[in-house]
């Protein structure tokens, strides 16, 4: 029993990390229809930022400077790619994205090359022990990080001029813009935002008990995607579910993955993408989307 | 009046003419490149195959598919299985090589249509995401399944025959040309691209080929129109995942082994970056796109030493891998910015001449 709770403490934590994730590519498709495929790349970048910074200026300001860096990556997608092609189709400007993520990608794993770093967080590999339950506490800081983020987040999100102008940009476009709202700045600072956020799940989930950050970071990353979609990409709720889901669903594979053996080696990896498909199969919206209704 | 009569009889012999000389000269290759250029060719071979296949499906019907290295994964391996005999120690059915070929491009098309209650449903992102999940359970199984997959090793493929003829490297002479496997393949792949070339032409410029841009265009109204859309949607599905099951067991035929790593993400990325630069929609954008970015690798590797900023793998510069990577994530993004409809349309912008007034669209 108590390993079941282990099990389930980490999944919850691991699934705040992925809302994290999620939840930025979630507010970039909702300010401006576009699915960001780069968005692993960008945690890439902040991850990256960090590792290379700690040693010289210090844990925190490091973690800062990653984050920036990521936002500002993000931000510059926006501006020199996207901006430069916005109204045109969604699904070319999502293929637009998937170049972006080759060359980011490709650069950053050039640079990480086969090492693996270490982002210099100060909880290394300490375990707090209540009673038969024992967690790391990196989790813990994780799931506090990520809950306070979240909740800053949406809070800003639904009383700030920022969040109104962002909801209402995701409403309606045109209206919005006649309404004085600048969707230029709209969707740069939703593509910051995201990147921000992005870095900061990057120092989570290369924190102990995985060992670093290396090239399949971005891979981990990806399980993000199935956690937007499965909650419906247009929803923050769904985010924050889908995200949950699947943390619960990998910690819970891997932790028994002794007795599953009948599904081969690393279900843990593949269990996110099962329940997705599952989910998708009994509701193609996502749990939280809303259903597309059309005027024709 | 005589002008606009005899031009474009003028302009269809000329077409016979270039299309004949392009295929002579294609057909005399094998007696005058080495090696490296043949299965370079090949590789391409295989890249334009698949690449018609997505953009059939990605460009022509506006479905996005992250996850066409699946499928060809599905007829790679496929054709390892049903052809295979069983003496590495791998399931194999021993099956004569070509029905093992077409027995592994069906099995693809039928992968494709297990997952037609998702294909025919979701779109957009939502479809893109999870042909994701594709890739990821296609590895998963890849590695696993080591009965049939042979695990991280992966297996060896047995050679393919035709009419008693056997694609190996038993040298066969030829007009004092010695004929390795990648000779006769090269003539196979030949084969097979202008036979895939020209069903997906019928396709596109058929029927379907109306329904599918139609459903691209605009879902509902096609609906309206009395276009079976789920319906449509899954069977290019099926038609998209067979064309990489082509592809697949041409590239496993070529690679003589085939190896789990190979199919992964990437794979998918570099078959959407090929319509992308090619042109969405096209059969021959997705050849164009499927020959640039298959060359663009092996071409930087070959010259890595004469070219500026490229060094050999290892080295610590740019391997000439990497460089193919920044190259041609950079002429993605390029042309959706600055050249919209990709290689096909630049050509077409270029043969415009003020008699040859049809719109660039119909020029597929």
């Amino acid at each position: 029993m108590s390993t079941f709770a282990e099990f389930l403490i980490n999944g919850v934590s691991l699934g705040s990390i992925y809302a994290l994730i999620a939840l930025g590519f979630v507010v970039i498709f909702r300010a401006t229809e576009v699915v960001n495929f780069a968005h692993a790349s960008l945690l890439l970048a902040g991850g990256y930022v960090t590792a290379v910074l700690h040693d010289t200026i210090g844990f925190w300001p490091a973690l800062l400077a990653g984050v920036a860096g990521a936002a500002v990556v993000g931000a510059a997608v926006e501006f020199l790619v996207m901006r430069r092609h916005r109204g045109g189709d969604h699904s070319v400007l999502a293929i637009v994205t998937i170049g972006v993520d080759i060359l980011l990608a490709t650069e950053l794993t050039r640079r990480i090359g086969t090492d693996i770093l270490a982002l210099g967080d100060p909880w290394g590999d300490a375990v707090v022990t209540v009673g038969p339950v024992t967690i790391a506490e990196t989790r813990i800081a994780a799931l506090l990080a990520a809950a306070l983020l979240i909740t800053a987040f949406l809070l800003a999100f639904r009383y700030t001029s920022w969040g109104v102008a962002m909801r209402a940009a995701a409403e309606n476009q045109e209206t919005a813009a006649l309404m004085g709202i600048r969707l230029g700045r709209v969707s740069l600072g939703a593509w910051a935002v995201a990147g921000g956020l992005a870095a900061v799940a990057a120092l989570f989930l290369t924190v102990f008990p995985t060992p670093g950050l290396e090239r399949a970071t971005s891979l981990a990353a990806l399980k993000a995607f199935p956690a937007a979609i499965l909650g419906g990409l247009d929803s923050t709720t769904g985010a924050l579910v889908g995200g949950l889901l699947v943390g619960i669903t990998e910690s819970l594979a891997t932790g028994y993955q002794g007795d599953l053996t009948f599904l081969g080696r690393g279900i843990g990896d593949v269990a996110p993408y099962l329940v997705m498909v599952a989910v998708l199969l009994i509701r193609p919206a996502g749990l939280f989307g809303t259903k597309e209704l059309a005027r024709v | 009046m005589s002008e606009t009569l005899t031009r474009p009889v003028v302009r269809g012999r000329a077409l016979v003419y270039g299309w004949s000389a392009a295929g002579l000269l294609l057909a005399a290759l094998p007696f005058y490149l080495d090696r490296f250029w043949l299965q370079a060719g090949l590789f391409a071979m295989a890249a334009a195959l698949g690449a018609i296949g997505i953009n059939l499906l990605t460009g022509a019907t506006g479905q996005l598919s992250m996850g066409h290295a699946f499928f060809l994964a599905v007829g790679a391996y496929g054709y390892c299985a049903f052809a295979g005999d069983g003496s590495d120690g791998l399931a194999g059915l021993g099956l004569p090589g070509w029905l093992a070929a077409v027995l592994a491009v069906a099995l693809a098309g039928l992968a494709g249509g297990v997952f037609s209650p998702i294909a025919g449903r979701l779109r957009g992102a939502y479809l893109g995401i999870a042909t994701l999940a594709l890739i990821f359970i296609g590895q998963h199984v890849l590695f696993n399944a080591h009965d049939v997959t042979g695990g991280y090793n992966g297996r060896a493929v047995p050679p393919l025959s035709l009419f008693g003829l056997t694609f190996d490297d038993t040298e066969l002479l030829v007009a004092q040309v010695p004929f390795g496997a990648v000779e006769k393949l090269w003539y196979l792949g030949l084969v097979l691209l202008v036979g895939g070339v020209l069903f997906a032409r019928g396709v596109l410029r058929g029927r379907p080929g109306r329904a599918m841009n139609a459903i691209r265009d605009h879902r509902i109204a096609a609906g309206v129109m009395g276009i079976p859309v789920a319906r449509y949607r899954a069977a290019v599905f099926v038609l998209s995942s067979m064309y990489a099951g082509l592809a697949g067991v041409l590239l496993a035929l070529v690679f003589q082994r085939t190896v789990p790593e190979y199919f992964g993400m990437a794979l998918s990325l570099e078959y959407l970056a090929m319509i992308v630069i090619g042109g969405l929609g096209s059969v021959a954008g997705a050849v164009a796109g499927g020959v640039f970015v298959s060359l663009l690798p092996q071409l930087l590797t070959r010259y890595s030493d004469a070219l500026p900023l490229v060094s050999a793998p290892g080295t610590g510069g740019i391997a000439p891998g990497e460089a193919a990577r920044y190259l041609y994530g950079a002429a993605v993004v390029a042309v959706v910015l600055f050249l919209p409809g990709g290689l096909v349309r630049l050509a077409a912008r270029t043969r415009k001449t003020p008699t040859s007034d049809r719109p660039s669209g119909e020029a597929r």
